[in-house]
């Protein structure tokens, strides 16, 4: 079984993290991290890493990244107190209203700035992939957007629970690949991805949708989505006078969660909590919770915790909701769970079912079941913290999930 | 002689007679597990060194053929620790043998672990092609205490600066990716790659050998004197998917 070489220095590295140290020169985020890739890709991504370097804190840049999420995206999105449903759990609930934000997620603040930074770069055709749909849809709108050509790949099971999806991305003006191989998920559309990077290193850019990948992604993905955290550390200070006493977001390559949680990290007082996908119980391939259940390993270019057999064979995951169901997860992450500042715990299928119908319900919000599994696990930590105020990121509205809740939630009414 | 050496040792002597030398790849246990052995011992009859691929779940670099062959080997209960205890039944084949694997299955033997079970399997060196050279300082000392090679690819897109990084940390050989893209896809050899290829040569220390794409007899005539050796891999698993003679089909190659 894979383990780390030595054991953590929690306390130095927490200080690292905060003083920006991470990611350092290498890629790294303490142990977690780097850059597995095929040598193909070196250049192109060195080429990405100088472009990041060059451009992402750049003024000119940040202006016209500002100025897409200001009048294209809809942020900054709206912090909502929940009063029915803090009364329901007995803590003062705060939303962070990702399902606000264009094409229905956090999603699109990532596509769209990596999108004006492959046009910067030069970049001719974006790729992308996508599990559930929701960042090949933001993909292919932020690149009709910007009159970039872009082909997303999709495993083809995700294709068909996931249809509405793929005719929004073809109407969009993407094309939109079935990818056969592997598991016919996320998992082998990213594989798919990287081949189509590798047969084009030079006039491609691949638009990767999580904070996952090989340096500088995971650091990219971060910067950009860490708007979230910062309105919201914001927008709280200012609706509630205070700090929240608890921040929960959920967790699959983890992108809503880290831009969640960037801006609270240094807030010591403020306990953070990473819902993984709990799926149907705690075996190998009965889940997709990868901080909790996972063990280190070297997946899609960055050493990460991996749910993998004890040979090093990628795992097949379950969960109920496409945008979890991901054997791995981002390498800052995996530091924060090995470090303590996060905890990362689960909420199973059911649970999130149920907080998708209590949210509706109390709120008028119907939530993505990736998003429902953070309030499932932000109900368990308001149950034994009465009183306490709890920020949520609601990452994304529940349309795209409509076939499937239809089919487990809503019971025929009675003539 | 180190294992490291008899690599490349193996592929001088073959390439003395003008013809390059062969590195013929397969997939362990594919098409089928109790053959392994058998095709091991046949390739290694044509072959000057043969390259044995270690399934992996997610195998970015590869082709579909090699994907296929992958997954088909895993469903057999094909695994590293396996491929090794069989290697050690095979120490009289007499051509050097690599491995070829993504890292994640390498990480999860544990590297120094590897290295002793390696040696003790006759394997010279390996192939990981998600590790880059600037990764790769933990596995390579590993495998340095046996002797093993750590194998390095360039290819046409690698700056000329970095090749030369690449040429120098390689053992055993310079494996020389000829396209862009993914195993399996014939590919004609256009003068620029020759160019590049003779460029690699120029400065590597140990043989050169051309890979990714090459199918047939034509394009190994079309890398003759520019390189000093092959790598053949998806059609050669073709070949044994279709229960045809491995070695026939490499002797083949390299008719003049």
């Amino acid at each position: 079984m894979n383990a780390l070489a030595k054991p953590l220095d929690s306390a130095r590295l927490l200080a690292d993290l905060i003083a920006g140290k991470y990611p350092d020169a290498r890629g790294r985020f303490g142990p977690f991290g780097g850059r597995y890739v095929p040598e193909t890709l070196i250049p192109a991504v060195e080429r990405l890493e100088r472009g990041v370097r060059e451009h992402l804190h750049a003024s000119e840049f940040q202006a016209e990244f500002t100025g897409q999420l200001r009048s294209w995206v809809g942020r900054p999105t709206a912090l909502t107190f929940a009063q029915r449903l803090s009364d329901l759990w007995g803590a003062k609930v705060w939303l962070k209203r990702e399902d606000l934000a264009h094409t229905g997620a956090h999603k699109i603040t990532n596509a769209i700035g990596q999108a004006l930074l492959a046009k910067r770069l030069g970049a001719k055709r974006i790729v992308a992939e996508t599990g559930a749909g929701q960042h090949g849809v933001a993909s292919a709108a932020a690149c009709a957007r910007l009159g970039l050509p872009c082909t997303v790949y999709m495993g083809a099971i995700d294709m068909e629970r996931q249809a509405p999806n793929v005719g929004r991305m073809r109407l969009l003006g993407a094309t939109v690949v079935p990818v056969t191989s592997g598991d016919q998920t996320l998992r082998a559309a990213i594989d798919e991805a990287l081949r189509a990077w590798v047969a084009d290193p030079t006039e491609t850019f691949y638009l990767l949708g999580s904070a996952v990948g090989p340096h500088p992604y995971p650091y990219l993905v971060r910067e950009l989505q860490a708007v979230i955290g910062r309105e919201a550390r914001e927008q709280i200070l200012a609706a509630n006078g205070a700090l929240p006493d608890a921040l929960i977001a959920c967790v699959g390559g983890g992108s809503n969660s880290i831009g969640a949680f960037h801006a609270f990290v240094p807030d010591a007082t403020v306990e953070i909590l990473g819902i993984e996908a709990g799926g149907r119980g705690s075996g190998l391939g009965d889940n997709a919770a990868t901080v909790s259940h996972g063990t280190p390993g070297v997946l899609h270019g960055t050493f990460s915790m991996l749910l993998q057999s004890d040979d090093g064979q990628i795992q097949e995951t379950y969960s109920v909701s496409a945008g979890l169901d991901y054997p791995g997860v981002g390498p800052e992450h995996a530091l924060l769970g090995a470090i303590g500042r996060v905890n990362y715990t689960t909420a199973s299928d059911e649970e999130a079912l149920a907080a998708v119908e209590t949210l509706s319900r109390y709120e008028g919000i119907l939530p993505a079941l990736e998003s429902a599994h953070a309030l499932a696990g932000a109900q368990r930590w308001a149950r034994a913290n009465p009183g306490k105020t709890i920020l949520v990121c609601l990452s994304g509205r529940g349309d795209k999930d409509l076939a499937t809740l239809l089919k487990m939630l809503v019971k025929p009414e009675r003539a | 002689m180190s294992p490291r050496d008899r690599i490349s040792q193996a592929i001088r002597a073959a390439a003395a007679g003008g013809e390059p030398a062969l590195v013929a790849y397969l997939t362990a246990g594919y098409p089928r597990r109790d053959k392994f052995r058998e095709h091991v011992r046949a390739i290694a009859c044509a072959a000057d060194v043969v390259e044995v691929g270690v399934p992996f779940t997610d195998p970015m670099a590869d082709g579909v053929t090699i994907q296929r062959a992958s997954l088909a080997a895993l469903s057999q209960g094909v695994s590293l620790r396996w491929i090794l205890a069989e290697l050690a039944e095979l120490s009289d084949v007499k051509a050097p043998i690599l491995l070829m694997s993504y890292l994640n299955p390498l990480l999860a033997f544990g590297e120094s672990a590897l290295a002793t079970a390696a040696r003790r399997a006759n394997v010279s060196g390996f192939i990981v092609p998600d590790l880059p050279l600037d990764e790769s300082s933990e596995l390579r000392a590993a495998l340095d205490e046996q002797q093993i090679a750590l194998v390095q690819m360039v290819t046409p897109v690698t700056e000329p600066a970095r090749i030369k990084q690449l040429c120098a940390g390689s053992q055993g050989f310079v494996y020389a990716v000829t396209m862009t893209g993914t195993t399996g896809k014939s590919v004609a050899v256009p003068d620029e790659v020759l160019r590049y290829l003779d460029a690699v040569r120029a400065i590597a220390p140990v043989p050169v050998c051309a890979g990714f794409g090459i199918r047939g007899p034509e394009q190994v005539r079309r890398l003759r004197g520019h390189v000093d050796g092959v790598v053949v891999g998806s059609a050669l698993v073709e070949v044994l998917e279709r229960g045809e003679d491995p070695a026939a089909w490499l002797r083949e190659l390299r008719r003049p």
